[in-house]
C-alpha cells in the first residue's frame, strides 16, 4: 500500500491531470493533518482485533472532511489515534503516519503532543454529558485549558470563558459559566463542548458523531454553528458520522470506512452521484429516504465481519453482491478511480461505467 | 381497513414531582402525555414521531399497562384496557405485545433465546401446550430470520439486529393482533435498520398485524407508516396520511421538523429552505399556556397563549380568522394550529 496521502487540493479546482501519479501533488502543499498508512490493533482475550488496517486521509485549512462508516468500521478509533487519547494497552500502533503541519506525532514526545492537542487539534465527542465532568462548573472546564496553556489570570479565563459561550450562543452566558453540566440541555452540553474545543484556537477540529444524540432541530442548530465557525476561522474539520443526510448537507470530501480501511474516497458531490464502491452503493440505498416512501428498503446481507478474523481478499467480498474469485483472494489498493477519487475494489470500472 | 382496533381518547399521563425527604410532598406534575386521542386501524401503521421528552414512549408504556393512566380511555376492539384485570388483563396482553428499544437491555443475559422466546407460553400456556413450545420456538426463529439452530445461544453472542428480531420473535410468540414498537430500529447501524424494517413490513402482511410504530427518525417513519401523528410536549399536534403529513404538513412544528431533516443529497445543499428553531423544548412539568409550541413558533400571536388550539381539521376551523388554502382536497387533515396554512416544498 502506498504510503502517500491523497491528491492535496480541492477536486473542482483541479485542472486535469494523471490520476495515476497522486504522489507528485503531495510535495507542493504539506496537507494541514495527513493519516497515512495507521495499523491498529486491539489485544484482547479473544485474540488479536486489527481495528485500522491502513488508513489514510487527509484534510486542509477550511475543509471539511466527512468520515462515513458503521459502527465498528474504525471512525472513532482513527480520531482517538490522532488525538493521542488512544487507551494503549489494549491498543497498540503497529505501522503509520500522523503528520499534523509536516511533523510526525507519532514519533513526537509527550509534551510536544499535548501542546498539539488543543491547540493544533481538537477533539468534541458524541456524549457530551460524558465528556465533561460532572463535579466541576461549565466555566471552571473551559477556563482550566486557558489557565494551565495560556498562563490567564483566573478573571481573564472567567471573562474569555464567557465570550466564547457567547460565540456558541449559549443565552445568558455570564450566568451559565456557574452552572454545571447537568443543567444544560442536550443541545447547551454539547455547545458548551464546542466552546471548550475552541479555547485554544485550534486548527484541525475533529467531531466525532456531534450530533447523533440530538433531536434533528437541535440538530440542525449545532451543524449550522459548527460550519460557521469552521468558515469564520478558515479551521480544518474531520466529521466522524454514520448519517449520510448529514455528510451531504456539510462535507467536502467523503471517506468511506469499512473493517478499519478506507474503501472509498471522492468529494461530496460525485460519490453520491455514482458511488465508486459497492459498499458505499449499497449504504446509500440501504437508507430510508424522507422524500420517497419506498416499497422495500434494498439491504446489505449479513453482518460487518468480526474484526478478529477479517476475511481474505477484499473484507466486503461475503457481502457484496459482485464479488467474483478474485475478491476472495486478493486484498484490493486503494487505486485512483476518476480525477480525485480513489476506490478500493477489483471492480470499480464497472461501477464507473454504468449507470 | 377501515375498522378501528384500537381507539385511544384523551389520554393523560402525569407523573409527580415530589419533594423532602421526611415529608414527600408533590410539587409539580411532569405532564408526559396530556390529551392524546386516535384510532389505529386493523392491518395499519400508525407512526408516531416527535422529538425527545415530547411522550410517545410514555404512551406506548401506558397502552401496554405498563404504566397506569391519569385519565382517558382506550378501547381495543370495544373494550376499555385500563378498566381490566385478572384474566381479562392477560387475555388482552396476548393480544397486545411490544417491541423496544434497545436490543442490548431488553434481553436478560442470563437466559438462552429459546427462553426468552419461550417464556411467553409459561405465562400464557393455553396458546401452546408444553410439547409444542420448542417446535414453536423453532419457527419464531426461522419467521423472524435467524436459525433455528440458535435456540441455545445466549443474547450477547449475537449482534444488535439479530437482538432486535429476538425481540420481535418474543413480541410475535402469542400471535398478538396489535405491536407497539418503540423506536424499534434507532439503535441500530443503516444497513441492519434497513434489514429490521424490511421485516417487520413483512410480518405486518404475512400475520396481519396492526403497528403504533414510535420513532424519532421521520424517514424511518414514513417509510412505514400508513397514517402518521406529530407529538410535541405531550400532544398529537398533526395527524394524518404519511402522504398529508410529509407532502401538504399544515402544522409549524411538523414543518420545522421536516425541514430540519437533513437530505442525503448535495446538489440540494442550500436550495432548500431549512426552518430553524430556537432554543429548546419547554419543560412538560409547565408547558407553556395556550398552544405549547407558541414559544418556539414564528407564527405566533396573542391567541396562541391564551387559547389551546384543538386538534381538528381546519377545513372546520373554529377559529375566526385562520386561513386555510382549501383547495386541495387530500391535504385537509387534523392540525393542532390557529393558524394553519401549508408551505410549499418542506420536504425536497
Amino acid at each position: 500500500m502506498s504510503t502517500e496521502g491523497h491528491p492535496a487540493e480541492p477536486p473542482n479546482e483541479s485542472p486535469l491531470q494523471d490520476p495515476a501519479a497522486p504522489a507528485v501533488v503531495q510535495q507542493g502543499a504539506e496537507p494541514l493533518l495527513a493519516v497515512s498508512g495507521l495499523h491498529v490493533e486491539f489485544r484482547t482475550r479473544e485474540g488479536v482485533a486489527r481495528v485500522l488496517n491502513g488508513v489514510r486521509y487527509h484534510v486542509d485549512a477550511g475543509e471539511t472532511l466527512a468520515v462515513l462508516g458503521e459502527s465498528g468500521s474504525g471512525k472513532s478509533v482513527t480520531a482517538n489515534t490522532v488525538m493521542g487519547i488512544l487507551e494503549m494497552p489494549p491498543a497498540a500502533i503497529t505501522a503509520g503516519e500522523i503528520r499534523f503541519r509536516g511533523e510526525d506525532l507519532l514519533t513526537a514526545t509527550a509534551s510536544r503532543r499535548r501542546e498539539v492537542r488543543g491547540e493544533g487539534i481538537a477533539m468534541i465527542f458524541q456524549d457530551a454529558l460524558s465528556a465533561l465532568n460532572p463535579v466541576f462548573t461549565v466555566g471552571f472546564q473551559i477556563e482550566e485549558q486557558l489557565r494551565q496553556r495560556r498562563g490567564m489570570s483566573r478573571r481573564d479565563a472567567r471573562k474569555r470563558a464567557i465570550e466564547l459561550l457567547d460565540l456558541v450562543r449559549i443565552p445568558n452566558a455570564k450566568g451559565r459559566v456557574r452552572q454545571f453540566p447537568h443543567e444544560f440541555s442536550g443541545g447547551m452540553r454539547q455547545r458548551a463542548m464546542i466552546a471548550m474545543s475552541l479555547a485554544l484556537d485550534p486548527e484541525v477540529l475533529i467531531a466525532d458523531e456531534p450530533t447523533t444524540a440530538l433531536d434533528v432541530t437541535v440538530q440542525a442548530q449545532i451543524m449550522d454553528l459548527l460550519a460557521e465557525i469552521q468558515r469564520e476561522r478558515n479551521m480544518g474539520m474531520v466529521l466522524i458520522t454514520h448519517d449520510l443526510g448529514v455528510v451531504a448537507e456539510v462535507a467536502d470530501r467523503i471517506a468511506v470506512m469499512y473493517a478499519g480501511r478506507i474503501v472509498e474516497e471522492a468529494d461530496v458531490h460525485s460519490i453520491y452521484r455514482q458511488p465508486g464502491h459497492p459498499y458505499t452503493r449499497a449504504l446509500m440505498d440501504s437508507m430510508p429516504r424522507l422524500d420517497q416512501r419506498g416499497q422495500e428498503l434494498n439491504t446489505i446481507k449479513g453482518l460487518p465481519p468480526s474484526l478478529t478474523a477479517i476475511p481474505k481478499g477484499c473484507p466486503f467480498h461475503p457481502r457484496c453482491p459482485m464479488a467474483i474469485d478474485l475478491c476472495r483472494e486478493k486484498d484490493p489498493e486503494l487505486l485512483p478511480i476518476a480525477e480525485g477519487r480513489v476506490s478500493a475494489c477489483h471492480r470499480s470500472d464497472e461501477l464507473m461505467r454504468d449507470e | 381497513m377501515s375498522e378501528p382496533i384500537l381507539q385511544v381518547r384523551d389520554l393523560v399521563k402525569h407523573f409527580p414531582v415530589k419533594r423532602g425527604v421526611l415529608f414527600r410532598r408533590t410539587i409539580g406534575q411532569v405532564k408526559a402525555v396530556d390529551g392524546v386521542s386516535f384510532d389505529l386501524n386493523k392491518g395499519e401503521t400508525l407512526g408516531v414521531v416527535g422529538e425527545s421528552g415530547c411522550g410517545k414512549s410514555t404512551l406506548a408504556q401506558v397502552l401496554m399497562r405498563l404504566e397506569p393512566a391519569t385519565s382517558g380511555t382506550a378501547l381495543f376492539e370495544g373494550q376499555d384496557i385500563f378498566s381490566l384485570n385478572g384474566s381479562a388483563l392477560r387475555r388482552l396482553r396476548r393480544d397486545i405485545q411490544i417491541v423496544l428499544q434497545d436490543p442490548y437491555t431488553s434481553l436478560n443475559p442470563r437466559m438462552t433465546v429459546g427462553d426468552i422466546i419461550g417464556e411467553p407460553f409459561e405465562i400464557h400456556p393455553e396458546v401452546a401446550p408444553k410439547g409444542d413450545r420448542k417446535a414453536k420456538v423453532r419457527e419464531l426463529l426461522d419467521v423472524v430470520g435467524l436459525s433455528p439452530e440458535h435456540v441455545n445461544r445466549y443474547p450477547h453472542q449475537f449482534s444488535g439486529g439479530q437482538r432486535q428480531r429476538i425481540g420481535i420473535a418474543r413480541a410475535l410468540a402469542l400471535r398478538p393482533k396489535v405491536i407497539i414498537c418503540d423506536e424499534p430500529v434507532s439503535a441500530l447501524d443503516v444497513s441492519i435498520q434497513a434489514q429490521v424494517m424490511n421485516l417487520l413490513a413483512e410480518l405486518r402482511r404475512e400475520f396481519s398485524l396492526s403497528y403504533v410504530f414510535i420513532a424519532h427518525d421521520l424517514s424511518v417513519v414514513r417509510h412505514l407508516s400508513d397514517r402518521v401523528g406529530v407529538m410535541y410536549l405531550g400532544r398529537m399536534v398533526e395527524m394524518g396520511t404519511e402522504e398529508q403529513i410529509y407532502e401538504h404538513p399544515t402544522h409549524p412544528y411538523t414543518q420545522a421538523l421536516l425541514s430540519s431533516v437533513p437530505v442525503p443529497d448535495p446538489s440540494l445543499r442550500g436550495q432548500r429552505e431549512i426552518i430553524r428553531l430556537t432554543g429548546d423544548v419547554p419543560s412538560p412539568v409547565s408547558p407553556p399556556s395556550g398552544c405549547r409550541f407558541r414559544t418556539r413558533c414564528w407564527k405566533a400571536r396573542d391567541l396562541c397563549a391564551t387559547e389551546t388550539p384543538p386538534l381538528v381539521d381546519p377545513g372546520t376551523s373554529p377559529v375566526e380568522g385562520a386561513t386555510w388554502p382549501g383547495g386541495d382536497e387530500g391535504a385537509s387533515h387534523p392540525s393542532a394550529c390557529h393558524f394553519p396554512e401549508e408551505k410549499p416544498k418542506v420536504v425536497a
